[in-house]
């Protein structure tokens, strides 16, 4: 017997199709089921809603019930749909080495229908992005997230000489300069990673955001005893562009993430350590944890890409000595910068502090240059090559 | 026009019939059927150009097919509606008025405003009101009807006067306004119509709407192939069932011409088209 539900007075204008079709699903496709209701206006829009689902729908003179029979139209939507990965990244096969264009936006995991639009993301296999410890280190970074109205004491004392003020906003207007970059290259390149790669995508994002927030204190810091930035050079923009310029995500995480920020890393501890307000410390402090989470994910990225292409490691060396030819007539890093981390070393006039500071700054510049080398041995360079690349580098820092 | 062509004409009532028919031609050519298409800015003219030599088949609007089977009678070339829509099978148009309405009655409709459609809309404006004229209220006489004419030549099927007698319905222009059924529910998902703030009046019997009209000349194998094409179209093929949903429907059927009685019945009372199909209806602008 064809089982009949009661919508009661429910319309269809108020969610009646809800039960009709929790009904349909219960029966085989070409079965019946009988709808009784005392909605006014439910002979108007049953059938009206029975004919745009595709069902037949008939009632025989003087019956109260109304008789759908389940087409097949809904079941034959779900023919070819297919599962897009699995959500779990440690599920086998999870993540798919070429996600199809046509899974589009969809959640990794969910099925879709087939006949979806093809989505063209430029990012859209594996090896071109993938990390293993992405999961992990956007797990990281969430928990790692700092406010910057809570997390910095911006009361702290910090009453200057002029010059070392100077030397600070100086060096605070080169830092947001560098993070503008470090937060517009690996947005240029989210917008063309299929979503697929939920983890990169979201450790992308979290990462832009970091440097969002790193834009801001900094700026901050620079405005905290001054109306105005201090100066960008030719010469630093120049060395920045060429990153900027980068189209291969590979290389650009590359120049940015292990050369760049892992540079920045340094200069960050070296603030932490040198810089002569307690503002500026926290900042760096700070600053400096995020930029070295971000160095993790484009190492463990490229340690994953060079496993499955021979030929990137010489795309990654011709990208350093190709930036080095490009910037061999610059000035690097520009020589108001150079002299504000000096004073800031110095922290006086001194002729002795200033020698120590420079020495500081020198000390720095080699700490830069080893660290690079150990990251490219890492990335597995000889420790020739590591060591001449390395000291290729933009002497810009970023 | 190359012989081995079957050449169709549609009206352009809206930007995605381009979609439409561009999608259905590249179905059709993969399969083995040359197909190309003409646009019509109005069913006149399509139903003209069916009896030209310009078109083998048309996608006609049920009362370019009671033109075109007029116009077929009058000079011995019969045409046949071959293929229909599952959706155009046993529409019903209410009359829909005001929850908090005085008006009961169809009697109660008298020296009141009834809202209808465009002045070719099947189902907005002629079935419902020859229903009307059939119980004894009959229009421009015992109430004025007000038109809300959007687009004319596209016999209703832009969706826009409908929408406007009902927004003159609620705004207090029109006493009672008439859609097509399954309108009505659309219209009250929307929030075009307050929901719980309208009551069905009266609703017409059932009719049939749209169907392909194949002209006597056309060449009776590719009308052939045409036909089993669109029969064995599945909404299960996601390749055309993107072109199903735009042209809103789940199947295509073997057309039959029997539910469009009321339409022919509507057309004579009110001399839309006279016997030969001539359009005889006075402020139809297309």
């Amino acid at each position: 017997m064809s089982p009949t539900i009661d919508i009661s007075d429910l319309g269809l204008d108020r969610g009646a199709h809800l039960l009709i079709k929790r009904a349909l699903r219960n029966v085989a496709v070409g079965a019946k089921i009988g709808v009784r209701g005392s909605n006014a206006e439910l002979g108007v829009h049953l059938p009206a809603w029975c004919r745009a689902q595709g069902h037949d729908v008939t009632r025989a003179n003087g019956d109260d019930t109304w008789w759908i029979v389940r087409s097949p139209v809904e079941e034959g939507r779900w023919r070819g749909a297919e599962l897009a990965g699995e959500a779990n990244p440690q599920s086998a096969g999870a993540v798919a080495d070429f996600p199809k264009a046509s899974w589009g936006l969809a959640a990794r995991g969910a099925t879709v229908e087939a006949g979806a639009p093809a989505f063209q993301f430029a990012l859209a296999a594996k090896d071109l992005l993938w990390a293993e410890e992405a999961a992990h280190l956007y797990q990281q970074a969430l928990t790692a997230q700092w406010n910057p109205n809570d997390a910095i004491d911006w009361s702290a004392p910090c009453e200057l000489a002029d010059e070392i003020e100077d030397a600070v906003v100086q060096v605070m207007t080169y830092l947001i300069e560098n993070e503008n970059a470090a937060l517009l290259v690996p947005a240029r390149f989210l917008g063309q990673v299929h979503p697929h790669f939920r983890e990169v995508v979201q450790l992308l994002s979290i990462q832009i955001a970091d440097e969002a927030r790193h834009v801001e204190v900094f700026t901050r810091r620079a405005l905290l005893k001054r109306e105005r930035m201090g100066v960008s050079t030719v010469g630093g923009q120049a060395s920045l562009k060429t990153l900027f310029d980068e189209n291969e995500f590979a290389v650009a995480s590359f120049l940015l993430s292990v050369l760049g920020e892992g540079t920045f890393v340094a200069l960050l501890h070296f603030l932490q350590e040198h810089a002569p307000d307690p503002v500026t410390r926290q900042i760096a402090k700070l600053t400096a944890r995020d930029e070295a989470r971000h160095v993790a994910f484009g190492m463990a990225h490229l340690q994953y890409q060079l496993k499955h292409d021979a030929g990137l490691k010489a795309r990654l060396a011709a990208a350093v000595e190709h930036r080095y030819t490009a910037l061999a007539q610059t000035s690097g890093l520009n020589e108001e910068v150079f002299d504000a981390l000096v004073l800031l070393a110095a922290g006086e006039w001194s002729p002795n502090a200033i020698a120590v500071g420079f020495n500081k700054v020198q000390t720095l510049k080699d700490e830069m240059a080893q660290g690079r080398e150990l990251r490219l041995s890492r990335l597995g360079f000889r420790d020739g090559e590591a060591s001449r690349l390395a000291h290729l580098h933009t002497r810009n820092f970023m | 026009m190359r012989s081995q062509t079957l050449v169709m004409g549609a009206v352009a009532y809206a930007a995605k019939v381009v979609t439409i028919w561009d999608g259905f031609k590249e179905y059709f050519v993969k399969q083995g059927l040359e197909f190309d298409y003409v646009l019509y800015s109005n069913y006149e003219r399509q139903v003209e150009a069916l009896f030209d030599g310009t078109l083998h088949v048309a996608w006609n609007s049920p009362l370019a097919w009671v033109r075109a089977e007029r116009i077929a009678r009058a000079r011995g070339a019969p045409v046949e509606a071959i293929v229909m829509r599952d959706s155009d099978c046993d529409l019903t148009s209410v009359v829909v008025v005001r929850s908090d309405s005085a008006i009961h009655s169809l009697a109660d409709l008298k020296g009141k405003t009834v809202g209808v459609g465009a002045v070719d809309s099947p189902q907005a404006t002629l079935i419902p009101l020859d229903y009307l004229r059939d119980r004894g209220v009959t229009p421009g006489t015992d109430f004025k009807v007000r038109r809300f004419d959007v687009l004319g030549g596209k016999h209703g099927d832009h969706i826009g006067g409908e929408r406007d007698a009902a927004q003159a319905l609620m705004a207090g222009e029109v006493d009672a306004a008439c859609m097509i059924d399954g309108n009505h529910l659309l219209f009250v998902g929307e929030g075009t119509l307050p929901q719980g703030k309208t009551r069905v009046l009266a609703q017409t019997p059932q009719f049939d709407h749209c169907n392909f009209t194949v002209a006597s000349t056309a060449p009776k194998d590719l009308i052939e192939k045409f036909r089993t094409l669109l029969l064995a179209m599945s909404y299960a093929d996601a390749e055309v069932r993107p072109l199903l949903d735009l042209e809103g429907l789940k199947a295509w059927k073997p057309a039959r011409t029997s539910g469009y009685r009321a339409l022919e019945k509507a057309v004579d009372i009110t001399q839309f088209y006279d016997a030969t199909g001539n359009i005889r209806v006075a402020d139809y602008r297309y």
